[in-house]
């Protein structure tokens, strides 16, 4: 074209990067590559390659090893191997390590970018002014916490060798997510990147080579998903972290369940992105543009469910159409484009066979004029109106460039139409209000919150969801977490602890006595109920005496219990001050009936009188300790981005299903009913089987210490069966299962249908008498979820 | 509605008459300072401009520069430099080599104090090269309205024929909207055919919302242009003020049908920052917007830099100043 021309028109012209280098590094490996295990590239056992090819061009990269079951063993065999060594090397030296990986990303920074915008189809700008920078801020983060794991983490410990499985959508992000922050704690690491998307990971490797980290500490694995498979199922790996789609999240932590392989998921999402009407509206369309037109709107958290408040819904989507038209969409490698290529066809036909249903359901499709480049997998900007919640594209992850607009006509609507969703990752808030912004923010069940900006990440802030978007943070010190385990779990025990009967048990049993016959209910709703099957169930102590009658609880009573902890709004929005004051009010309360607490221990365990007091005073005690936590235990204002608030959360998970202990009857009861309910949890305890009348009795404490109802509900009866209903119950967002080996499978086993937050402890027992084990923050944090609000500031 | 093109003629457009002072279009007017700078850092990383687009692009902007001098030791004889450049600003070969010796390339105005216009109208003789004039107590403003208005009828009988007035900033700061308004419009009326620029001097308004605002009451009361600043306030012309005005220069026309143009002004002195102008205007107004009689840079050292651009684009190597003939 000519000048003259272009003086006339000021069209754009082609603004090309060069791939010269990443070609050479392609044929540096003859496009043809190996695994990278114990240090070395290694051919797969398999001897089968398939092809990653480049989404705007279809042309073929590279061949890739598909790794098998051998490659797996030999993969996970040297990151055990290398783990002893790593972890002795000491904080410093892994400092050290993770420091060189992120100096050698920058010094690599262009060719990274390159090669990832050519392997996924995204555009350059994006790969080399978000991706690859968040990659070494990462990198440089986790070198900081590896520095500090022995000051800062001291209690926690390395969890081993962890399987690492990445998406297609951030092949180096995800790999920075999930390897900086593993090695940082100690850990050997086995990563598979995407099938799509593997080049950058292999490039990672080279890297690794570079700088001379040790042999095995560093995996990379390629291969489809049957090698993931097989890396989830193997016996010698100690945790996955797995980022990807909801389904194959339920799988593996199905795959997982029982296995006491820790776990951490990163599913997708269905985000809202919600605008006020007194929002900078022209400011909204670009947070528009980041939040679904970002990596063609291929982002677990992309903003696709746009809630507009209705008085300026019509105002918006004109801007937005305005929009659309002037984006641009070419290959990944012209610098002068918004939008490059879908990962693959079958991603493609994803996008178009959802986009049909939206059109078949009867909702309004819009469309920019312009059409796409022909020659690669590319879909236009689209944008949806006439929405309801009801449409499938409203409810369905599509994980392309297609927004879904709905509008709401108050603040109350806005956050119901919100949470309308299984999902929870994020949600981005649009307001001038900031009294307003801050109400909404804490309502919408997701791990991130972005005011006035979306998609904004840091190393410093953790990441992750609420509900089916999955569980565990990446980023900040909560994902630390992930990749480390307490000290204290190695003195779990395998057998639950024992107490000293006493010689001969006295008759103190009710059904002995002559006094009046008590009637142990259940207590639902801050009532005391009879069971919905109108059973009872007997009672003997360990010396088989008579103690009394429980009710036998059933799936209705679970039911209600769950109905009425949803029905108490008023316990999780009450200050840490208001939280302590009724957790005192607990404490006194026991303290007052000490001796009859202490007597209903020794009815139901034949221990002495004096260990039963030890009981209920360490209970006292532990009631003593949350209380003083509650307005103790906060959250975090991190170190992210400039002119930017970015506050960690923790919040309650929201109804929670408590399976106590059987031993340690009152005990065993505290220390897991309290700390959950200090966190703003309204629970449904289901308490110690064989010796629930701690439990029962203490209902009337809780009512005479301003306990509001609902907050916390006991339905006794058997243990497995009520909580495979809890479990398996769709309303209930976390449940902790204290018990067997199979029966924490169970749980974790039903928990995945609906990505309940469990805990459980495979059979390994606490000594809830000693503090280290039986109480502290580990607690609390199991029983809260971090949400990172990000609020810029600037006038 | 005409589609405007490089035509230096203000014909095709209609000029803004303005429209009664209403303080409910700009009333709620509430821009988020960091989603605006959000848009504004990653604008430049979203579009490029290179080879023969480049070149074409770094001659659009040289057209559209008031080629500007306003300091105190301004004579007869670097105004005569100053206009002498203005009518040749690129040699001769470099447009031969560009095949735009026969475009007509010139700056889009010469800019000038009112004692120089007369040197300046000698100088540009029959070049239909407009002078505009700094006026109205230019840079700081704070001079009685009656002495504004007599500045600007001075300059337009002297030869301007665009007037870049400055605004009272105490109007803005107190939030004397109405009285902004009368302002602005008595200068418009005592512009009369004369082109009247708007400066604003955003480095003096203290917040996003309110140059908004300002933008709003200034073209309400009848602005040819809105002008970021004066050159002398310690904050020049950012990408992000800029945004915030040519947004509200788009809501302006979508309202009123009239098309207000954009001039930034102060530190533009490099080809790329000329470039990242030119992208916003594409970006947020379109094309219509990419031409002298809707946008403007007020520079002074910009030329110089295009120049040796442009001949980089020429022969591959990079310039010398001292290659260009000064102005």
């Amino acid at each position: 074209m000519k000048i003259k021309e272009i003086y006339e028109t000021m069209s754009y012209g082609p603004a090309p990067e060069s791939a010269d280098e990443v070609i050479q590094f392609l044929d540096s490996h003859n496009k043809k590559f190996k695994l990278f295990i114990n240090g070395k590239w290694t051919k797969p056992s398999s001897n089968e390659y398939f092809e990653t090819i480049n989404p705007c061009t279809k042309e073929v990269l590279a061949k890739i090893p598909e790794a098998n079951e051998a490659d797996v063993n030999k993969a996970v065999t040297a990151a055990k191997k290398a783990l002893p060594e790593w972890v002795n090397i000491g904080a410093h030296k892994r400092a050290r390590y993770l420091y060189a990986l992120a100096r050698q990303i920058q010094k690599h920074s262009r060719l990274f970018a390159v090669l990832e915008s050519l392997d996924n189809g995204k555009p350059i700008r994006e790969t080399r002014d978000v991706d690859v920078p968040i990659v070494a801020r990462h990198f440089y983060h986790h070198a900081g916490w590896a520095q500090l794991k022995d000051s800062e983490l001291k209690d926690y410990k390395e969890v081993g060798v962890i399987g690492q499985i990445i998406p297609w959508n951030f092949p180096l992000m995800m790999l920075a997510w999930k390897i900086a922050p593993a090695i940082a704690m100690g850990n050997t690491v086995v990563l598979k990147p995407a099938e799509f998307t593997p080049l950058t990971a292999l490039l990672f490797a080279e890297i690794c080579q570079q700088i001379g980290l040790p042999n095995g500490v560093i995996n990379i694995i390629t291969g489809h998903g049957k090698t993931g498979a097989t890396l989830v199922d193997h016996k010698e790996v100690n945790k996955i972290a797995f980022t990807g789609s909801t389904e194959v999240g339920k799988i593996i932590r199905r795959a997982t369940a029982g296995t006491s392989k820790k776990l951490s998921l990163e599913l997708g999402g269905k985000s809202p992105f919600i605008v006020f009407e007194d929002a900078d509206l022209d400011s909204v369309v670009e947070g528009v543009v980041d939040a679904i037109w970002f990596n063609q709107g291929q982002v677990c958290c992309a903003g696709s469910r746009l809630l507009v408040q209705e008085s300026i819904a019509d105002k918006l989507y004109k801007k937005v159409k305005a929009r659309m038209e002037t984006l641009r969409m070419g290959n990944a490698l012209d610098k002068s484009i918004d939008m490059g290529a879908v990962v693959a066809p079958i991603q493609l036909k994803t996008i178009t066979d959802l986009v049909k249903q939206g059109i078949d359901e009867g909702s309004t499709l819009w469309q920019p004029s312009w059409s796409c480049p022909k020659d690669g997998y590319y879909y236009p900007p689209t944008l949806f109106t006439d929405v309801t919640p009801s449409s499938t594209i409203a409810q369905e992850e599509i994980f392309g460039p297609v927004l879904v607009a709905m509008s709401f006509r108050s603040h109350k609507e806005a956050v119901k139409l919100a949470n309308n969703t299984r999902y929870g990752l994020a949600c981005s808030i649009w307001t001038e209000n900031i009294n307003l912004a801050l109400d909404i923010a804490p309502q919408i069940k997701a791990g991130t919150a972005w005011i006035n900006c979306t998609n904004v990440f840091d190393a410093a802030a953790g990441f992750g969801g609420y509900r089916e978007s999955g569980f565990g943070r990446e980023g900040g010190i909560e994902g630390l977490y992930e990749y480390l385990k307490p000290k204290a779990d190695e003195l779990l025990s395998g057998e639950p602890i024992k107490v000293a009967k006493k010689s001969a048990s006295k008759a103190m049993s009710n059904g002995q006595s002559v006094g009046i016959d008590r009637t142990s209910k259940m207590y639902i709703g801050g009532k005391q109920t009879r069971p919905d099957g109108g059973y009872s169930t007997v009672v003997k102590s360990s010396n088989g005496d008579y103690v009394g009658e429980v009710s036998k609880g059933n799936r209705k009573d679970i039911r209600n219990a769950v109905e009425a902890a949803h029905s108490n709004t008023s316990w999780e929005g009450k200050t840490g001050h208001a939280k302590a004051q009724v957790l005192y009010y607990i404490a006194e309360n026991l303290a007052i009936r000490r001796d009859e607490f202490a007597n209903r221990i020794v009815q139901m365990t034949n221990q002495s009188k004096s260990s039963a007091l030890e009981e209920v005073d360490i209970s006292i005690d532990r009631i003593y300790y949350y209380a003083a936590m509650a307005d103790k235990y906060d959250g975090k204002v991190h170190h992210t981005i400039h002119s930017n608030v970015t506050l960690a959360m923790p919040e309650a998970i929201g109804v929670m299903g408590i399976v106590c202990p059987n031993e340690s009857p009152l005990l065993g009861f505290i220390s897991t009913v309290i700390p959950v309910i200090t966190m703003g949890n309204n629970v449904v305890v289901i308490p110690s089987e064989s010796m629930p009348f701690s439990a029962t009795d203490f209902y009337q404490i809780l009512e005479t210490s301003d306990v509001p109802a609902g907050t916390v509900n006991i339905v006794t009866g058997s243990k497995e069966e009520l909580a495979e209903v809890l479990a398996k119950h769709d309303d209930v967002d976390g449940i902790w299962y204290f018990g067997t080996k199979e029966g924490s499978k169970n749980v974790e086993l039903l928990s995945a249908d609906n990505m309940k937050r469990t805990w459980v402890n495979y059979g390994k027992y606490r000594n809830w008498l000693d503090k280290t084990q039986g109480e502290g923050t580990m607690f609390l944090r199991q029983a809260s979820q971090i949400k990172n609000i990000w609020i810029p500031y600037g006038e | 509605m005409n589609k405007a093109n490089s035509n230096k003629t203000n014909s095709h457009l209609k000029r803004n008459e303005g429209i009664p002072f209403d303080a409910n279009l700009f009333k709620d007017i509430n821009i988020n300072k960091s989603a605006v700078e959000r848009r504004a850092a990653t604008l430049s990383g979203r579009r490029s401009v290179k080879k023969q687009w480049q070149a074409a692009w770094l001659l659009k902007a040289l057209s559209c520069i008031d080629l500007t001098t306003l300091a105190g030791d301004d004579t007869k004889s670097n105004v005569h430099r100053l206009c002498a450049k203005a009518m040749s600003p690129v040699r001769h070969d470099l447009l031969k080599a560009m095949e735009m010796d026969n475009a007509n390339i010139t700056v889009a105005a010469v800019c000038v104090y009112h004692n120089l216009i007369a040197d300046a109208v000698e100088a540009l003789g029959d070049s239909n090269i407009p002078i505009a004039a700094v006026s109205t107590g230019f840079p700081a403003g704070n001079i009685p309205l009656k002495e504004k208005i007599k500045q600007i009828e001075l300059s337009v009988a002297a030869g301007a024929s665009e007037i870049d007035i400055v605004i009272s900033r105490n109007l803005v700061l107190e939030s004397n909207w109405n009285a902004l308004y009368d302002e602005v419009a008595a200068c418009r009326k005592a512009c009369g055919e004369a082109h009247m620029k708007t400066i604003l001097a955003t480095g003096e308004i203290p917040t996003y919302s309110k140059v908004a605002k300002a933008s709003w009451v200034s073209m309400m009361a009848g602005s040819d242009f809105i002008k970021t600043s004066t050159g002398k306030e310690s904050v020049n012309a950012t990408i992000p003020i800029s945004l915030v005005m040519i947004r509200a220069i788009r809501e302006y026309h979508e309202l009123t049908g009239y098309k207000v143009g954009f001039k930034p002004a102060g530190g533009i002195s490099k080809a790329k920052q000329a470039l990242n102008w030119l992208i916003l205007i594409k970006e947020e107004l379109g094309n219509e917007w990419l031409n002298p009689e809707l946008f403007r840079f007020g520079a002074s050292s910009l030329l110089g830099d295009i120049e040796r651009q442009l001949e980089h684009y020429v022969t591959g190597r990079y310039s010398a100043a001292f290659r260009h003939p000064m102005a």
